[in-house]
Formats: C-alpha cells, structure tokens, sequence
C-alpha cells in the first residue's frame, strides 16, 4: 500500500489532565496511553479483545482499549487505573485485592478493577454470581477467581456500611 | 498485532458516507462499535486503506416508537437496548438476548447495525430479528430501501448489504397481543460467542402454541429457522409428546457441523435441549 498516511490530532483529558498529541491513525487507546503518555497500568494481553487487560473508562464507561482506536477518543474524557488509584475511588478495593491475595502477578488486576468499579456504581449489592456475570470478560490465570469474588463482594458488604 | 496503516475520515452525515464509499469503493470500511472490526484489524485479517468512524452520525442513534413498530437506529450500542424500557416492553426476546451478548465493556461499545452488518453466524440479534419478522433498513445513493431479516442474512458473513451501502436501522414489530418470547443459549463461558443457541416466538393460548417461530444460531452459516419443528408444535399444547415431536422434526430442520468447540452430534443434543427449555419456558410464560 503505497498512499500517505496522515497523522492527527487528538486531544483528551487523561486523568485529569489535558493533553495533545499527534498520532497515527491506526494507534489504539491502550497503546496511546502506555506508549506516548506512559501509562502503563492499562494492560495489553490479547489485542482482540477477549482477556479484559487493557480496560480503561471513556466518558464514563469502560471500553477495551484495545479495540478503540486512540484517535476516537478525541474531546473525550479517559480515566485509566492511574487515575482512579490517584484519586482515592478505589482504595478500599486495592486494599480487600491485597488482603484476600487477589492480585497475584497482577496481570489482570488493572483491568478487574475498572470493571468492578463499574459494576459496583450500576449494582452496589451485587450476588456473587452477578459479581461472575459482570468479569465474565476479564480473564484472570492465576487466582482462580474465587480470591477476587471474595474481595469484591468484602468491598460491597463495606460501602453499604455493613 | 498492530493493524497496518490506514487514513481515518469521520462524517457527520450518511450522505458524506456514500460519496467517501464511492469515492474508495472496497478499500474503505465503516467503522461502528469496533468491537468485531477492531479485532479482524489488528489480526490483519482486514486491511482497509481508509477507515470511516460512521460514530459522528448522532442520528443513526437511539430508538423510537412508531405506531406498531419500533426502530433501533444503527448506532444504538448494545448497553442502550439491554437498559431500554421500550424494548422490554414490545420486544422482549431482544431484551432477553441482550446480556448474552459479550460482557459489558464490548456491549458498552458494540452497535446493533454491526451486529447486523456482521451477520456472525453465532450472533444472537440475527436470530432474534429473524424470529421477530423484523425489517432492516439499508441506505444507498438511489435512497432507502428495506429487506426483511430473513431474506438479509444470505450465507457466512454475507448479506445483502451492497458495496456503497450503508445499514440504518432495524424496524421491529411490536409484539401482539397473547404472544410470548423465549431465548436460550449454550457457551462456555458467560458472554461468549454460543455452541448453539435459539430465539423463539409464539402465540400462546392457554397453553396452545400457534404461529411458532423458532430460529437457531451457531448451527449453520445464517440464522436457521425451524420450520418442521415450529409446525409440529402448531396448536399443541407443550407436553412430552409433543416436545419429541418437534425434537424429532428439528432433525430435518438443521445440520450441524463440527468445530473447535464441540462434535454436529452433541450441538444437534443440545439443539434438542433448547428446544424443550424454550418451549416449557413459553408454555409457563
Ligand atoms: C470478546 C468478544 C466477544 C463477543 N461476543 C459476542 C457474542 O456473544 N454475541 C454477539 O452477537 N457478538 C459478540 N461480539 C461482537 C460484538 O457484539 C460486536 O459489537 C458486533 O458484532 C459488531 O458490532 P460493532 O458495532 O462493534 O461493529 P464493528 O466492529 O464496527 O463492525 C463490524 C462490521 O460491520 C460493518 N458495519 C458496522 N456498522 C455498519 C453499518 N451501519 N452499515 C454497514 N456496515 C456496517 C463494519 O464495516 C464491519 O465490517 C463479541 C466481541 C468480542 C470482542
Ligand atoms: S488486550 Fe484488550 S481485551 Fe485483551
Ligand atoms: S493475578 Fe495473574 S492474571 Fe490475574
């Protein structure tokens, strides 16, 4: 293929923070964040979207990254698990994660959190099997789950003050 | 995994997006949800030297009541639907399929029209509009025109949608009076592409089936309606004579093939399966 790519522009608020850069095209949002911003909390596992690692909020909701291009998120607002550790949202998550051992290479664990995150602002007292349901998308190979499940359903049980 | 280099266009018009797929012909491709496209991309498995991000054309989004139908317009992401009043109220069976489709950062972004467009032969909406004599409509240069469901899904991954095409939305009629809905489905794991799954819709009388349409997915290359099975049940009542009957019909209705993930002969079982969830389910309503 021999036609001329051009780079655009694309400007968001990461985390936060404005930022502008230009990019290709062909760039997706997790390569984006990790290779021009440096985050580098997002994961990439499979590129076709099917392990979860690379999950990171758009406007509110969360989106493979992998399988939007960076360019899409233009104007948008993109909060990455840098963002949500920095802001204190998920300290108590981060906190149940580690005493139930439910980040064990950690592979994952970015991505399981800003699932959870969602899940728990749509349906605060989920069931374990709803808590299943919602990370059916998120692959984890070393804990097995039931770790996870347990520290989430800990974290619920907590906010609703019980 | 990186896909090769493309430009990026982004219109804000359907008629910007015919003339840029006639500008480029079949070296453009549209770009909706991303959540299939994205993938066959990075895998190089497409190749497209222009991409079309159609995600500016706020009109082809949302969905709207109009006299005895519904129309979901072509943007309309999956998580729209599953939360939509509407659609639980007059098409149930869409409601149903809805949280079998991938999990919620792919329905967050998936659309119905790239659903439809994609026409993958495990996909649940197919099946879904097939059951419910749904419409879709395709726009092209020459104006709008509308293909029924059945007619729409032509072979593996082929449809009627031309080149120069565009998909703007699914026409669905509201579900009459006396008639129920049933869905069921066969994966691994929750939210992946199913081994086997049927959509199912019908007039139920106390407790007589009539007008049955059942239409199975991942068990051909296109939905496959049941039409033995769905007239075996015609003015039966749902008992176990006439779950065998129709199981039995079902044999002249579909084959199944082998795959990675499971023999013709267990997704034929589990054919037979489904059959009797939906048609029990129907029956208790
Ligand atoms: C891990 C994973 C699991 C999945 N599991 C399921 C599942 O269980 N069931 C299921 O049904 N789906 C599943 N999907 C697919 C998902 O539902 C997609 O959203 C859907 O198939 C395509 O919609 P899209 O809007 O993302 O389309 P895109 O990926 O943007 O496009 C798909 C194709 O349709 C064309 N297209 C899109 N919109 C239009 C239009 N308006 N007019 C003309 N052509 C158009 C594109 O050019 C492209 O060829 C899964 C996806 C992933 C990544
Ligand atoms: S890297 Fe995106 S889902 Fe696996
Ligand atoms: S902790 Fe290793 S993949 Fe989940």
């Amino acid at each position: 293929m021999t036609q001329a790519i051009e780079q655009i522009q694309i400007s968001a608020i990461v985390n936060g923070e404005k930022i502008s850069r230009m990019i290709e095209p062909r760039l997706s949002l997790v390569d984006f964040l990790r290779n021009e911003l440096e985050l580098t909390g997002s994961h990439v596992g499979c590129e076709h979207g099917v392990c979860g690692a690379c999950t990171v909020r758009v406007n509110g909701e969360i989106v493979r990254g992998c399988l939007m291009l960076a360019i899409q998120a233009d104007g948008g607002e993109i909060v990455t698990i840098e963002g949500e550790s920095d802001s204190g949202e998920i300290a108590d998550l981060q906190k149940a994660f580690h005493e139930r051992n439910a980040a064990q290479c950690g592979f994952c664990t970015p991505g399981i959190i800003m699932t959870t995150t969602e899940m728990l602002k749509n349906n605060p007292e989920p069931s374990r099997m709803e808590i299943r349901e919602y990370l059916s998308g998120n692959y984890c190979r070393c804990t097995g789950y039931e770790a996870i499940v347990d520290a989430i359903e800990t974290v619920a049980t907590e906010r609703k003050g019980g | 995994m990186k896909p090769s280099a493309f430009n990026y266009a982004k219109p804000s018009s359907v008629d910007e997006v015919l003339g840029l797929l006639s500008e480029h012909g079949d070296e453009a491709t549209i770009l909706a949800g991303g959540q299939s496209l994205m993938p066959t991309m990075n895998m190089r498995l497409s190749a497209p030297s222009l991409v079309i991000d159609i995600n500016g054309l706020v009109d082809l989004s949302g969905i709207s009541s109009d006299g005895d139908s519904l129309r979901i317009g072509a943007l309309t992401r999956h998580v729209e639907i599953e939360n939509s009043p509407e659609i639980a109220k007059h098409a149930p069976l869409i409601a149903m399929a809805m949280p079998s489709i991938a999990h919620p950062a792919i329905r967050n972004r998936g659309t119905m029209g790239g659903s439809v467009a994609m026409a993958d032969p495990a996909a649940e909406l197919p099946a879904c509009l097939c059951a419910l004599g749904a419409e879709i409509e395709i726009t092209g240069s020459g104006g709008a025109r509308k293909v029924a469901a059945t007619d729409f899904f032509r072979g593996l991954y082929d449809t009627d949608l031309g080149d120069g095409e565009i998909l703007t939305a699914i026409e669905i009629p509201k579900i009459s009076a006396g008639y129920r809905s049933a869905f069921d489905e066969l994966a691994r794991r929750h939210g992946d592409y199913a081994m086997c799954g049927v959509a199912a819709h019908a007039k139920v009388d106390g407790g007589t089936i009539s007008d049955l349409r059942l239409v199975f997915f991942a068990v051909g290359g296109t939905p496959v309606a049941a039409a033995s099975a769905s007239a075996a049940m015609e003015g039966q009542s749902v008992d176990d004579n006439s779950i065998a009957a129709a199981q039995a019909a079902l044999e002249e209705d579909i084959s199944p093939f082998d795959d990675l993930h499971c023999s013709a002969t267990l997704r034929m079982h589990y054919a037979k399966e489904l059959t009797k969830h939906v048609l029990t389910t129907l029956a208790a309503g």
